[in-house]
C-alpha cells in the first residue's frame, strides 16, 4: 500500500496553498483552545439533539458522530472538475435506470448482463414499463469520494436511495462558524446553507403533471426510532414542509391526504426517507407497518412523486459499480470524470482466479452490503478469516467484488495526542430536478479517528468535519 | 398542521406542566411534615400528597402505608408510576421529539436539556437538600419551558395548540387540589382561625404558587372561603379555573378563527367559561363546594375530549 496523500502538507512538510491560512492560523493558537472548542462543539451538539441511533444498543439508543473541529479543505479548482463528474456520474444513473425499467438497451448491448439486474433483490418488477414523473428517478444523489493523490479522485460508491448526512453537513457548518468567528473571518468559504431551498426547489420541480402549480411536499420517516431521524425531522424542519409518518397519510381514490387539523390535504410529492420494502405493505412487505397502504397505486396512476423513486437500489449496488464507466460511455458518449476504483467483478473466472490468489492484498465487499458491515481487508486480516472468506467467494463469487486497499488521503485532526493527520472520505450530495441538477459546493467529510483506521463508517467509530471550498 | 403534531404538542404541555405541580405538591408537603404535630394536625400528609396528585390506587397497589421514603420515589423518580416526575418529563421529550419541527430552538432546548440533566439525578437523591435543589429544578424546567415558548413561538397553531394542553392540564391540576382539600375550605365556625387549618391553607397556596397573590389581592390574613373564591373564580389569578377557562376560550378561537370553522371544542369551552363567569362563592359553598368540583373536572375532561376528536386524530 503506498504512503497515504496528505492533503495538508506536501512530502517534504511544506503546506499545500489551500491549507496556508488554517496552518498559519493553528500556529498562533494558544495551547488547549483546541480541545476546549471540541468540548463545547460536543456540548453544543447533544444541547441541539444532533444524534443518531445505534441498531442493536439498546442502552444507549442516541449517541453522537463525534465531530472534528478542524476543516477539510478542497480547492474551488479541484471541485470545478468534481462537481462536473458528479452532475456526469447522476445523470447516468437516472438514465440507465429508466432504460432497465423501460427499453432495455444497455442490457440487449450486453454491456450489463442481465442476472445483475433481474437477480438483484432490489430489482422492482412493479416498475417496468412505469413512467415516472420528468424521467427522474434519483433526485437525491450522495455519491461517495475517496482521494488518493494530488489530482486522483474516485467515486467509491453510488447512493441512489436515500442517503443520509446532509444534516451534518449542514450543522457542522453553523457549530463551526459559532465556534470560530476568528478562523471564518480569515477565509472566504464557500456557503452550504442554501442546500434546503435547493431541495425544495429540486422536490417542487418534479411534482406530477395533476399536482396544483403549488405542490405540496412531505417528508415521509419512519419515525423517532429511526437511526436518521434527526437528520428527518431537521430537514422537514428547514424545507418548511410536513414529516409524516406512515399512519399520518391515508390514500383515497388514487390520491395521496395527509391528516391534519384542517382535515385531509392532498400530497403531490414524498421526500420519502424509507426503503422501498417498507414503503407500501400492499405492494411490497406486507407486515410493515411504517408505510401508507396503497402508496404505489397512487404512484403507479401518475398522482405522486416519490424521490428517490421505487428501485434505483439497481443503480447503486456494488456489482454494478464497476459497470459505471461503461455506463456513462453508453449513455452520454463521454469518457467518466469521475473515476471508479479498479475493482474484479468475482462473477468473471480471470477476476475471480487473480482475487484469490491475492485475498490478503485486496478488499472483498459483499455487492449489496453496506456501513463496512460484511467486508474482508485483507492486509489486516488473520488466515483463519481469510480461509473463511476464501470459501465464501468460492461457493458464490457473484456476491462478491474486490478492489485494492486504497490509500485515502488524509487530513489534520484533532486527536489525543494533538494534530495528526487522519484518512477521510467526502459525501457530496447531487440534487437532481426537472430544470437543472444543483450541488452545493462541499459535502460531508468523514474520518477515520482512529490511527490508520480506513473505516469512516459513523456506526464504526468514524466521525464527520466540516468541509471548505476555497478559492486559493 | 398534522393531526399528530397537534396532539404532540398538546400532550408535551401537559406533561411538563404535571412535571411542575408534582413538584409542587411534593415541596408543599416537605413542609408541611417539617412542622410540629400540634401544628398540622395527625393526618397523614404523605398520603394526602397522594390523592393530590390523583394517583391513590396505583399507589396503594405497590405499597400497604403512604411514608416519606416511598411517596417522594414514587412521585418523583420511580419509572413504574407513569405519572412521576421523571416520567412525566421523559415523555414531554418524547413528544417534543416526535415534533422537533414544530418547535422553536429555545423550546426544544429546554425539554431536551432538562431531560439530558434529569440522568443526572440518577434514580434518586441521597438528602433532603438534594431532593429540594431537584423540585426547585422542575420548577425551573417548567417555567423555563412556558418562557420560551411565550417569547420564541410563533402565534399559530402549533403555539395555541400547546397552550389547550397546558391549560387543560392546569385546570385539572387546581381542581384537583381543590378536591381532596375542600373540607378545609368550608366555612365552618369551629375550625376558622385555628392553627391547625393555617399550615393547610399555606400548603394550598403554596402548591399552586398562590401565598403571595392570595396577600396582594385580599390584603387579610388566610380564610377558607376567599382561598375558594382566589383558586376557582378569580380570573386574575392564573392558576385560577376562571383564568384557565380565560385562555381556554382565547386559544379555542384563534384556532377557529384561523381554520375558519367553530365546533364542539368552541362551544365547550364557552360554556364552562360562562358558568364560572356567572358563578358566586356563596351559591357555591350552598350547593356544594365538592359537587361543583366534581361536575367542573368532569366538564374539564370532556373538553379535553372534544379537543381530541376535533383536531387530534
Amino acid at each position: 500500500m503506498a504512503a497515504a496523500f496528505n492533503e495538508m502538507r506536501e512530502v517534504d512538510g511544506r503546506v499545500r496553498p489551500v491549507y496556508a491560512g488554517l496552518d498559519r492560523w493553528l500556529s498562533d493558537l494558544a495551547p488547549d483552545v483546541l480541545e476546549h472548542r471540541r468540548r463545547e462543539a460536543e456540548f453544543l451538539f447533544r444541547r441541539i439533539g444532533i444524534t443518531f441511533a445505534v441498531y442493536g444498543e439498546a442502552e444507549s439508543t442516541e449517541r453522537l458522530i463525534p465531530f472534528d473541529v478542524l476543516p477539510r479543505i478542497i480547492s474551488s479548482s479541484e471541485w470545478a472538475t468534481l462537481r462536473a463528474g458528479l452532475e456526469q456520474r447522476v445523470k447516468a444513473l437516472n438514465l440507465y435506470i429508466k432504460d432497465v425499467y423501460g427499453r432495455r438497451e444497455i442490457l440487449r448491448a450486453g454491456i450489463v448482463p442481465e442476472d445483475l439486474v433481474f437477480q438483484n433483490p432490489v430489482f422492482r418488477p412493479e416498475m417496468n414499463g412505469l413512467r415516472v414523473p420528468h424521467d427522474i428517478y434519483v433526485h437525491i444523489a450522495g455519491i461517495d469520494i475517496v482521494r488518493v493523490d494530488a489530482d486522483t479522485f474516485y467515486v467509491l460508491e453510488d447512493n441512489a436511495r436515500t442517503p443520509s448526512g446532509v444534516s451534518y453537513m449542514l450543522e457542522n457548518r453553523e457549530i463551526m462558524m459559532r465556534l470560530f468567528p476568528e478562523l471564518f473571518s480569515r477565509h472566504r468559504v464557500a456557503p452550504v446553507e442554501n442546500y434546503p431551498d435547493e431541495l425544495l426547489a429540486t422536490l417542487k420541480s418534479v411534482a406530477p403533471k395533476t399536482a396544483s402549480s403549488d405542490p405540496t411536499v412531505a417528508l415521509l420517516t419512519p419515525g423517532i426510532y429511526n437511526s436518521a431521524y434527526y437528520e428527518h425531522s431537521f430537514l422537514a424542519d428547514r424545507l418548511g414542509i410536513e414529516l409524516v409518518e406512515g399512519r399520518d397519510v391515508i390514500v383515497k381514490g388514487q390520491i395521496a391526504y395527509m391528516r391534519t387539523t384542517e382535515g385531509l390535504k392532498r400530497i403531490d410529492v414524498i421526500y420519502r426517507r424509507i426503503d422501498d420494502d417498507f414503503l407500501d405493505p400492499l405492494a411490497f412487505r406486507p407486515d410493515s407497518a411504517l408505510g401508507v397502504p396503497g402508496l404505489m397505486a397512487v404512484y403507479q396512476a401518475g398522482n405522486l412523486t416519490l424521490a428517490n423513486a421505487v428501485g434505483t437500489g439497481i443503480a447503486d449496488d456494488k456489482a454494478v459499480y464497476s459497470y459505471m464507466p461503461e455506463i456513462v460511455k453508453f449513455y452520454l458518449g463521454e469518457e467518466s470524470i469521475l473515476k471508479n476504483v479498479p475493482t474484479w467483478r468475482c462473477r468473471e473466472p480471470e477476476h475471480l482466479s487473480y482475487v484469490l490468489d491475492h485475498l490478503d492484498d485486496l478488499v472483498i465487499k459483499e455487492v449489496h452490503g453496506s456501513g463496512g458491515y460484511g467486508m474482508l481487508i485483507g492486509p489486516k486480516a488473520d488466515k483463519a478469516t481469510i480461509a473463511a472468506f476464501r470459501a465464501k467467494l468460492k461457493s458464490n463469487p457473484k456476491n462478491f467484488i474486490a478492489q485494492p486497499t486504497l490509500a485515502l488521503s488524509t487530513c489534520p485532526t484533532c486527536v489525543e495526542e494533538g494534530v495528526a493527520p487522519r484518512h477521510v472520505d467526502l459525501r457530496p450530495f447531487v440534487l437532481c430536478g426537472r430544470d437543472k441538477i444543483r450541488i452545493v459546493p462541499g459535502g460531508l467529510t468523514r474520518v477515520a479517528l482512529k490511527r490508520d483506521s480506513l473505516v469512516v463508517n459513523s456506526s464504526q467509530g468514524g466521525g464527520t468535519k466540516d468541509t471548505w471550498v476555497l478559492d486559493v | 398542521m398534522l393531526s399528530r403534531t397537534a396532539d404532540n404538542l398538546y400532550w408535551l404541555a401537559r406533561y411538563v406542566e404535571r412535571a411542575e405541580y408534582l413538584a409542587r405538591i411534593l415541596e408543599a408537603t416537605l413542609r408541611l411534615t417539617a412542622l410540629p404535630v400540634a401544628y398540622v394536625g395527625s393526618t397523614n400528609e404523605w398520603e394526602t400528597a397522594v390523592a393530590t396528585a390523583g394517583c391513590c390506587e396505583a399507589f396503594s397497589a405497590r405499597y400497604s402505608e403512604a411514608n416519606e421514603e416511598n411517596v417522594t420515589d414514587f412521585l418523583a423518580f420511580s419509572a413504574d408510576n407513569p405519572s412521576s416526575i421523571r416520567n412525566c418529563i421523559e415523555i414531554a421529550r418524547q413528544n417534543a421529539r416526535a415534533v422537533r419541527t414544530a418547535l422553536t430552538t429555545e423550546t426544544w432546548e429546554t425539554i431536551n436539556g432538562a431531560w439530558l440533566e434529569l440522568k443526572r439525578f440518577g434514580n434518586g437523591v441521597a438528602t433532603r437538600e438534594e431532593f429540594l435543589r431537584f423540585l426547585q429544578w422542575v420548577q425551573e424546567t417548567s417555567l423555563r419551558f412556558d418562557g420560551s415558548a411565550y417569547r420564541t413561538m410563533l402565534r399559530n397553531d402549533v403555539y395555541w395548540f400547546s397552550r389547550l394542553g397546558l391549560y387543560i392540564e392546569r385546570a385539572d391540576n387546581t381542581a384537583r387540589i381543590l378536591d381532596v382539600k375542600y373540607h378545609m375550605l368550608l366555612p365552618d365556625d369551629e375550625h376558622v382561625g385555628g392553627p391547625l387549618d393555617y399550615y393547610q391553607w399555606a400548603a394550598i397556596l403554596r402548591t399552586v404558587s398562590a401565598l403571595t397573590a392570595y396577600h396582594w389581592v385580599y390584603r387579610e390574613s388566610l380564610k377558607p372561603w376567599l382561598i375558594a373564591d382566589l383558586l376557582i373564580l378569580n380570573a386574575q389569578m392564573p392558576r385560577s379555573l376562571a383564568s384557565c377557562y380565560e385562555n381556554l376560550v382565547r386559544f379555542c378561537d384563534a384556532i377557529a378563527t384561523a381554520y375558519g370553522r367553530q365546533g364542539p371544542s368552541q362551544r365547550h369551552a364557552r360554556a364552562i367559561r360562562t358558568r364560572l363567569q356567572n358563578s358566586r362563592m356563596q351559591e357555591i359553598f350552598q350547593s356544594g363546594l365538592h359537587e361543583f368540583i366534581e361536575e367542573f373536572v368532569t366538564d374539564n375532561n370532556a373538553l379535553g375530549a372534544a379537543v381530541s376528536s376535533q383536531y387530534l386524530i
